[in-house]
């Protein structure tokens, strides 16, 4: 049996077949922008993104460790047991160098049990080896660049225009590409969910006029927050950044961090 | 009996030293064996094609027993490629979203393109005119199911007027010129994937995708070996040794510009001692020991490389068996080599914080999504596939039109 071949046939199916994947592109970017308007972010119905700018800045000389966010944060947004936290505390000990050595300092040690939501056990070094002793709050940095968003393979983690980076977790295939690419180790897969986690900001809070959990608890308002696109004339957050030198983490990665820090010192990572 | 429990509790539970970030601090690494051999099996995909490009594309005759061999081990594994990723998943149910709203900057999302591209349009097609007229004569002396698949798989083409094979053969050396970019392109990605994540020093590089692609070169020419010596084995025949010694050659010189490319990352690294470089001294000296300077670079290179490097040098000087025996032990070395490799890669980029200040210890799980055992039967599936394709088309008993040319001639 000989099948045969014309020019113009052949040509009139290649033709098709390009269409086809020329048409595929389109249909998926479609189907993207209705999977994006339906994103389940918990804001309420009339939130409009774009009208907000939030930001979280964090005041390292003011924390006192007493991992209240943490726990707060635990409780609000269900975070399963165990080593999950969307916010945690660091506490730093720099001891003093020892005799005779020319350095300015000696060891750091740095510790966070359990995320340091229930305090800090006694400091481990002796108190007149100490040069200096510090916490550092620690939460999804809201990178301008967010390398998280990038290497998602389905989209399914976002930065909103209002600067919460989201995960839908109804979209999400929990392949932890995410959690590998956080510089800052802000992310984590969900026992529960089996999706990728992190902070949010506390969406469904802020979204109707609250402040995030971990803000609303500190006792020591080490935690400020605010709308940068609606700062009132005595806004706290205004006053934070005009009145302090502010500092990022890790900055050399390019990443943008809009977390901004005050009183961090460089052995801080 | 209780000191026994919890004693293997302590094991099972990850211990840490220094500071680890509280989400690092997890009983496993997010990503374990189960990534460790999708880099691996990808790369033998793209390897064995290469090694079969040369016969088409560089017109390397003495390979030709292998071409078919090759081809099919590709493909065999190619199949196998994305269940690795597949089960790692947390909701393997939503795979498919990949590949319908991909996010074009993620080097995962684009993998399921390319990886698409490769077995669609390089190895099926190509594997597929490389048979085609192959099955057109099989399916007219063989009887039953056998001769069914076989007519079915010339899907309907059964023009064998030496027109026609030569069309194949232009279309297959096309083919070939397209895959082998697509190859590179492949496993380039895979390294990428790796690469591309500047949050973690050891695997942020730009040397990365290299290092696999001339690793995957050598991991797909030792499969092919091996495969090739043990397929002889089992068929009592006798070994082209023409075509043997030529594979080994080839295996040398991917091997020693491998290890160069290698070593020259370890240099850069050393040189620069960027941060976190104690980390990674800690993690050489320590967490990879065996498995980076035993498996990776004894095993896998220094000794394959001493075999065959002698080879070459003395090849007439040495009897046939200890020949074979030589470049069969040499591929089965670097076969293990690359695995090491691609765990030390996989893993090492776990084995410490992001903190930069702590590292962490892991035990293997058995059974379970992350266990071994699940990584062990993926690593058995493609050869199960293959003996199955080598049965089908690779068999003595089929004739074929090119018996220079093919492996079941020598095979």
């Amino acid at each position: 049996m000989k099948t045969r071949f014309n020019r113009r046939g052949a040509l009139a199916r290649l033709g098709a077949v390009l269409a086809g994947v020329l048409a595929l592109p389109v249909a998926r970017t479609a189907r993207a922008a209705v999977q994006n308007f339906f994103t389940s972010s918990n804001a309420p119905r009339g939130y409009d993104p774009t009208e907000h700018k939030w930001l979280i800045c964090l005041d390292a000389t003011k924390c006192i460790g007493c991992g209240l966010c943490a726990e707060a944060c635990k409780k609000e947004n269900d975070v399963p047991p165990g080593p999950y936290y969307r916010t945690w505390v660091e506490r730093y000990i720099i001891t003093k160098p020892k005799p005779g050595s020319a350095e300015t300092h000696g060891e750091t040690l740095v510790d966070s049990p359990e995320g340091g939501m229930h305090g800090f056990p006694e400091c481990p070094v002796p108190e007149d080896q100490i040069e200096q002793s510090f916490f550092v709050p620690k939460l999804c940095n809201l990178c301008e660049h967010p390398p998280c968003v990038q290497v998602c393979p389905v989209g399914a983690t976002f930065k909103a225009p209002d600067g919460a980076v989201l995960v839908d977790k109804n979209y999400c295939i929990g392949c932890a590409f995410c959690v590998q690419a956080c510089p800052y180790g802000a992310r984590f897969l969900s026992p529960v969910t089996h999706t990728a986690e992190k902070c949010t900001l506390c969406y469904h809070r802020i979204t109707r006029g609250l402040k995030p959990a971990c803000v609303e608890i500190c006792p020591a308002e080490a935690r400020i927050f605010g709308d940068l696109k609606n700062l009132q004339p005595d806004d706290p957050l205004r006053k934070f950044y005009e009145s302090n030198r502010t500092q990022v983490l890790k900055p050399h990665l390019g990443t943008g961090p809009r977390v901004l820090y005050a009183g961090l010192d460089e052995e801080v990572r | 009996m209780i000191t026994e429990l919890t004693s293997t509790l302590a094991e099972a539970i990850p211990t840490f030293q220094g500071y680890v970030y509280p989400n690092e601090a997890t009983l496993h690494p997010v990503w374990s064996t189960l990534i460790v051999i999708y880099p691996y099996i990808t790369g033998l995909v793209a390897g064995a094609f290469i090694m079969a490009s040369l016969v088409r594309v560089f017109n390397v005759k003495a390979l030709a027993p292998v071409y078919r061999l090759s081809m099919l081990t590709a493909f065999a594994f190619l199949l196998c490629a994305p269940l690795p990723l597949l089960f790692h998943l947390g909701h393997p149910e939503r795979n498919y979203e990949i590949m319908m709203t991909p996010h074009l900057t993620s080097p995962m999302a684009v993998f399921g393109f390319v990886y698409a591209w490769y077995l669609m349009a390089v190895l099926l097609l190509e594997l597929w005119f490389d048979f085609r007229q192959d099955l057109v004569k099989w399916s007219e002396v063989t009887p039953g199911l056998q001769g069914v698949l076989y007519r079915a798989l010339t899907l309907g083409v059964t023009d064998v007027s030496e027109q026609s094979v030569r069309l194949d053969m232009k279309m297959e050396w096309i083919l070939s010129i397209v895959g082998i970019p697509s190859a590179f392109l492949l496993h380039g990605y895979v390294g990428f994937i790796f690469g591309s994540i500047k949050a973690n020093p050891w695997w942020g590089n730009v040397l990365m995708p290299i290092m696999f692609i001339l690793s995957a070169i050598v991991s797909g020419i030792a499969l092919c070996v091996f495969n090739y010596l043990v397929l002889t084995w089992i068929r009592r025949k006798t070994v082209d040794m023409r075509c043997l010694d030529t594979m080994a050659m080839f295996l040398f010189y991917a091997l020693v510009v491998d290890a160069v490319v290698e070593a020259l990352d370890v240099l850069h690294r050393g040189f620069a001692a960027e941060e976190g470089f104690a980390v990674l001294q800690t993690m050489i000296r320590e967490k990879l020991f065996y498995t980076l300077n035993l498996g990776q670079v004894i095993i896998g290179t220094l000794v394959p490389l001493l075999l065959l490097g002698s080879l070459q040098l003395l090849r007439r000087r040495v009897p046939e068996l200890v020949r074979r025996r030589m470049i069969f032990g040499s591929g089965a070395m670097i076969l293990i080599g690359v695995l090491a490799m691609r765990w030390n890669v996989v893993m090492g980029g776990q084995f410490f914080s992001k903190s930069l200040r702590g590292v962490m210890s892991y035990k293997m799980e058995f059974a379970g999504q992350e266990g071994w055992l699940t990584s062990a039967i993926i690593m058995c599936l493609p050869f199960v596939i293959l003996t199955v394709l080598v049965k089908l088309f690779l068999s003595e008993r089929l004739p074929t039109s090119e018996p220079s040319a093919h492996g079941s001639s020598a095979v």
